[in-house]
Order: structure tokens, then sequence, then C-alpha cells
């Protein structure tokens, strides 16, 4: 593996552990928000319980994402000290402000966690809406800084040099609002529809006491709209690609030659020396529809980009089947659920949908590790979209496999230590007896 | 004039996560250390003071690498490329500090499940300190200059011979020093048992003689290693008043652990180590990464500094009532009655 490789095979891996953490940090403190929030209308110790179970397996991932956040932020210089050099000043400005409202998440979560004795009621609710907006600000800003890589402003190059920086121009650059709202909804859809994926796995399994009827309630009350706007989100973010990124687009749906009317590929084999794709079912006309609005518009393929410059076509057209294929399975489970709750009917006793429901327990963040897959390796080889090529911001320090071998090893402990833990906690959980948990956090 | 203001608010960052994210390292430190009759109330003392601060006292580091990353970029990459393996050490050491902690907060009840993290908490406290006392080390010996990966040729030259001297491992001893020094300061006001803060302040002067000692050694190995910053020390016109002030506070802060003024140790002892940090950052101005890159010179354009500036101001507003209250929840005068309760 080369330098190079290993480098971007560390950063991909760190992204893909902490987005999953970050994703529950955004969303997580909604539902504890809405369950302490019941509580208090209700007076209802379920509801109480909840938040306070929340809350613990929130305190574990949030752990976990606050050191994984603090290894990227070095890691952008430890492995791209040459991207960092020439955009530091352009898009360091997001990065302050997500410092910030982390800042803000974590010092409402400190309260929320362990101020259950400490601070009154409305305070606490309070510390808990704090942990919710700072949270999804942080994301925001992160992904500002990511939407910049795809569509560079506010600078000009002269001589290889950024010149006349204007931070705020960089920030409101075009792929901002369509990454925003696509990663911001990815959030709450994953973290919604995991949770409930869970509580639904255990009423299956005979445990349909009051505790998993409102968890799984609140967790689809998140989940579900957000499921259910997510392809609207989706469509606007790839209009957005088809007009900036052409390469990203043809990757995305192996597409190698410019076409009229062009198809959307379902499956199939993209074949690089052949440069066609095979074995995928075509659906004419839609790619076109939907990149441009018109079914007969003119889609550049592959073939208009030099060789050198194509990302990894099957992975990111593979990344994106997958994205698309489980967002969809979870909008229809959201739209149905929705459905269920606006008929007032019996939601929970129908194993039918518990079951599609725990069905989609991982799905959320299948998809958001593919969307991430798509978009990164997408816009490859370059760093900076058309700027900078991956390859010139990379360190000069040899052995960077040791590294990322070092910190695969971490994650993988990371992650099944996180699994085990919060799987205790989950098996822990009541067959509700009406006896109050105990306040330690 | 800008660059200047906020190489100085970064500093004030650093300062802060020494003073507050040091403290929660020099816990980790006495995690490690707790003996005697009452280990295991030593323990619970640990991790009851740092629990709910500890995620926003670690902030103050990213806000120090943000500012740095963001207002001056090429200090940055430089220092990432040179530092690349002892920065590595301090992020495993973070990583496996932070989930460490919190899967023993709530991992379950079990002996051995809490001691096994308990001791991964206490170690990866031990070792991140050295580590980043080393990076800071390393700069001051003015090593990682010129063409961004230190003097000479080869692996060896470029990315370790840099940091790896006698001279930035005493500077980080004596950061460890100055964590459990004020760690252990603090901690005598957070016990409620007299025993107990006995235990604490006996460990506060074992720890303020620990800083007296490493803090000669360094200067000592400064005269071969760091001679820049020796003679910034010795020589610039704000050297002695610093030195005065410092020497004076650590005095204060050993004779009122002495006397058992805690609460006057500890402004002391914070005093003393912001003091040093402060000492070390003005006898190296206006270079931010000696002997050649100024403040000046790695410094962003005007624009971006004047709005990092106005997103600091902006943010100090949110920011400082905040901190203000978690503090006054957490460390307030009666939090002790709220502890007991539970």
């Amino acid at each position: 593996m080369s330098d190079l490789l290993a480098a971007r095979f560390q950063m991909g891996m760190s992204l893909a552990f902490h987005i999953v953490f970050a994703g529950v940090g955004i969303a997580m403190p909604v539902l504890m928000v809405v369950a302490e929030w019941r509580w208090h209308r209700t007076r209802d110790p379920v509801y109480l319980d909840l938040a306070k179970r929340w809350a613990r397996g929130t305190a574990i991932l949030f752990a976990v994402g606050a050191v994984s956040g603090t290894v990227l932020s070095f890691e952008l210089g430890l492995l791209w000290p040459g991207f960092m050099r020439f955009a530091g000043s352009i898009i360091g400005m997001p990065f302050s402000l997500e410092g910030f409202a982390f800042f803000t998440e974590a010092i409402f979560l400190g309260v929320y966690l362990y101020g259950w004795e400490r601070v009154s009621p409305r305070a606490h609710r309070f510390a808990g809406v704090m942990v919710a907006v700072s949270g999804a600000l942080s994301g925001v800003f992160v992904v500002i800084a990511n939407a910049w890589m795809n569509a560079p402003t506010g600078f000009d190059l002269v001589n290889g040099q950024a010149v006349n920086v204007r931070p705020l121009a960089a920030m409101a650059n075009a792929a901002t609002l369509p990454q925003v709202i696509h990663m911001t909804l990815a959030a709450y859809a994953a973290t919604g529809f995991a949770v409930a994926g869970i509580h639904a796995w255990l009423m299956l399994r005979g445990r349909s006491a009051a505790f998993h009827r409102h968890a799984l309630r609140i967790a689809l009350l998140v989940g579900a709209p957000a499921a259910i706007l997510q392809p609207f989100s989706g469509h606007y973010a790839a209009a957005h690609v088809a007009r900036h990124q052409p390469a990203k687009l043809a990757a995305m749906e192996a597409l190698f030659e410019t076409r009229a009317g062009a198809p959307i590929t379902l499956g199939g084999w993209p074949d690089m020396e052949a440069r066609r794709t095979r074995f995928g079912i075509e659906v004419p006309y839609v790619l076109s529809l939907l990149a441009f609005d018109d079914p007969r518009a003119t889609v550049p393929g592959l073939e208009t980009v030099p060789r050198a410059d194509w990302p990894n076509v099957p992975l990111v057209h593979w990344s994106f089947q997958l994205m698309v294929g489980l967002g969809t399975y979870m909008a229809f489970v959201g739209a149905w659920g929705m459905w269920l709750v606006r008929k007032r009917s019996e939601l929970f006793a129908r194993r039918r949908f518990l079951a599609v429901v725990a069905i989609a327990t991982p799905m959320g963040f299948l998809a958001t590790e593919g969307g991430w897959m798509v978009t990164e390796l997408g816009r490859q080889p370059w760093v900076i979209y058309g700027v900078m090529r991956t390859a010139d911001a990379v360190t000069p320090m040899p052995g960077q496999m040791f590294r990322t071998g070092v910190f695969a090893l971490i994650y993988v402990f990371l992650a099944v230590v996180v699994t085990v833990l919060l799987s205790r906690q989950i098996v822990r959980s009541p067959m509700y007896t009406g006896e109050f948990p105990s306040p330690t956090p | 004039m800008t660059a200047a203001i906020i190489a100085g608010i970064l500093v004030a960052a650093l300062n802060a996560y020494v003073l507050l994210g040091g403290a929660d390292f020099g816990g980790g430190v006495w995690d490690l250390l707790a003996r005697g009759p009452r280990k295991a109330a030593q323990r619970d003392l640990v991790a009851h003071a740092i629990g709910p601060v500890w995620e926003a006292n670690h902030v103050w580091l990213i806000l120090a690498i943000v500012l740095l990353f963001t207002c001056f970029p090429p200090a940055f990459a430089r220092l990432a490329v040179t530092l690349n393996l002892p920065l590595t050490g301090v992020l495993v050491g973070i990583v496996l500090r932070g989930s460490a902690f919190a899967f023993r907060g709530y991992g379950g009840d079990r002996d051995v499940v809490q001691r096994r993290w308990g001791r991964v908490f206490a170690i990866a406290s031990l070792v991140t300190p050295i580590l980043l006392g080393m990076a800071l080390g390393a700069i001051a010996t003015g090593n990682l200059g010129e063409g961004g990966s230190g003097k000479g040729e080869g692996f060896y030259a470029g990315y370790v011979g840099t940091w790896l001297t006698p001279f930035a491992f005493a500077v980080g001893l004596f950061t460890l020093a100055c964590f459990a020094l004020l760690a252990a300061v603090y901690l005598t006001l957070e016990a409620e048992d007299e025993s107990l803060r006995r235990d604490f302040r006996v460990r506060a002067l074992g720890a303020g003689l620990a800083v007296f000692v490493t803090a000669g050694l360094a200067l000592w190995l400064a005269g071969q290693g760091a001679p820049l910053m020796r003679e910034g020390l010795m020589r610039s016109r704000w050297a002695l008043p610093f030195q005065i002030a410092t020497g004076l506070a650590a005095v204060v802060a050993l004779t009122a652990l002495w006397r058992g003024r805690y609460a006057l140790a500890r402004v002391a002892a914070a005093a003393q180590v912001s003091l040093i940090l402060w000492g070390w950052a003005v006898s190296q101005f206006p270079y931010l990464v000696p002997p050649d890159l100024t403040i000046a010179a790695a410094a962003a354009p005007a624009t971006t500094l004047r709005l990092v500036g106005i997103a600091l101001a902006a943010g100090a507003v949110v920011l400082i009532p905040s901190l203000a209250y978690l503090f006054r929840v957490f460390k307030g005068s009666d939090q002790r009655s709220a502890v007991s309760h539970q």
C-alpha cells in the first residue's frame, strides 16, 4: 500500500468511524428531550426512565464521538499538511464556529448527564435543548467545510497560492445547502431508525412493555419524517452534483458514455476496461430527468473526463446504490409508520410492522456511510475539486501504513467495546415495573 | 497586530486547556498512584471531579488547534509534519483515556471491568502529558525550523530526532508534574473527608517538589537543547518579572498547601503554571515556530483573522456564561451537600 493510499485509508476510516457517533450526537439529544418533555407533560415515569436510559447510552457514544473528532482535527494536518497549508485560512472559519458549537454541546451535555439532581427541571430541559441545537449546528459547520472541498470558492488562485481570501463566500459555496440538508436529515433518520429498530426488536422478543412502546413512538417521530424527506433532499443534492461535478455523477451512475435521455442503472458491474457497465438494469430517461429535470437532457459520461481523473467507479456506483436502496426502504417504512400513527391504530400490535422496523436498525447508518463514500471517493483524485490533488496534499512522512494499522486496531477495539456496552444496556432494559430508576448518571 | 492578538488568544486557549484539561490528566495520574487505606475513595473522588466537566475541558485543545490551522496554516502544517509521531501518540492517548473513562463510568459495576478500564484511563493519563510536553518542548528547541522536516536527512533526523531529545523529555516530565500538581491541589478542595483532603495535600506537596526538580532539569538541559529559549528566558526584558512572579506563585502555592489554605493554594498553583506557559510564549515571541517562522509570516490573510476575531468575540458571549454555569453547578460551594445526598 502506498503512503497516499494508507493516508486516504486512515482518513476514510476515521471519518467512517466518527460519523456514526456524530450522527448519534446530533439526533439522540432530540429523542432525550422529547422523552423528558413527555414526562414533564404526562408525569408518566416511563418517560423519565426512557430519558435517563437514553442519556446513559448517549454518554458513551458522545465520549467516543468527542475523542474520535479530536483525532480528525489533528489528522487534517498529520495526514494532509499540504491541504491545510493551502485551505486553512479559507475554511478554518466553519471549523472555528464548529469549535464553539461543540463547546456549547459538551458543556450542556455535562449539565444534562450529571445534573438530574443538581439543576431545576426547567434548567435541565433547557440544557437538553441546548445540546440538541448545538449538536446540529456543529454538524452543519463541519459539513460546510466538506462542501467547500466539492465546490471551492471564496479565493483567487494565483501561481498555486490562494489570494484574496473571502471566508464567508467560501462558507456560502454552492454545495453547502444541498449537503447540509442531506446530512442533517441523515443524522435524524439513521439515529431514529436505529433506536426504533432496537425497541421494535425487543418488542418482537416479547417485551411489549410501555417502555418500548413509548420509545418506539418517539424514535419514529424523529426518524420517520427525516426518512420521508430524505429522497427529496437527495434529489436536490444529486442535481447539484450533476451541474458541478459531472465526473462524480457519472461514477455514481456508472455512466461511461455521454448520453441524451440517459438511464439510471440498477446494480451492474462497471467494466473499466471495456468502459461499459455490464449486467445492470437500465431505466431509460430517468437519470436525465432527475439530474436536469428533462427526460431528453444530455448527461456527460466519464468519457468527458481524462482517464487519470476518474474516481473509483465501481466503489462509487455501489456505495450510491446502497445508499439509495436503503434510503428508499426507510422512506417507505417511515411513511407506513406515519400513516399508522395517523390512523391511531394500535401500531405496535402489528408484528409485521415491528419486523420491518427491526430490520431497518442498521440501515440508516449503512446508508450514511454509503453517502460519504459517494461524496468522498467520487471527488477523487481531487482533495479540493479542480484545485488540489489529493496526492499533492499528503504528508511527506513515510511509513503511513504503520499508523493506519494502529488506528485500525484502536477503532475496531472501540467499536467492539461500544457494541458490547450498549447491548448490555439494552438487554437490561426493563419489563417496566413502575419503580423509579436510580438517579445515578 | 491582529495576528499577535490571535496568537495571544491561542496561548490563552492552551492555558485554559492546561489548567482544566491538564488537571483531568493529573487526576488520572492520581488514579494510577492511588494507595493507602483510602485507595478506593481517592479514585472515586477523581472520577467524581472529572465526570461532568472533562468533555468541556477537552474542547480547549480543539479550539487551540482550530485557531492554529485557521489563523496560522503554515505553522500548523509544519508542526503536523515534524511532530507527526508525538502528536499521533497524544491522539492515541486522548482516545484511550476518554473512552476508557466513559466505559468505566457506564460499563457496569463489576470490579474487574472497572479496574481494567481504570488502568487504561490512568496509564493514558500518564503518557499523554509527557508526549504533549515533548511536542511543546520540541518547538522550543528550534529544531523544527526551515524545510519543515527538521534538520538533516533521513527518517530519524526528520521525524524523530527533533523531539526525542533530553530537553524535550525533561519538558514532558515537567508538564506531567504540573498537571499532577494542579489536580492534587484542586482535589484538596473537592474532598469532603478531612483525611482524604490530607492525602491530596501530601500529593500536592510531592508534585510541587517534582515541578521544581523537573523545571530545574529542563532549564539545565536547555543550555544544550534549547539555547534560543534559554536566551529568551534569561535576556529579554520581560524575563525577570516573569520569573520573579512565577517563583513567588510557587512559594505561595506550597506555603498555602502546607498551612492548609487550599483555596489560596489553588489560585497560586494555577497562576504558577499559567505564568510558566506565558513565560515560554513570551520568550519565543515573535516566533511561532523558532527559529524562522514568525507570527506575522505564518498569519492567514487579514480578512480571515478579522472574521475569526469576530467569531471569537461572538462565541465568547455564549461560551463564558455557559462555562460559568457548568462550573457553578458542579464545582460551586453547594456541591458537597448535593453529592452526599445521592
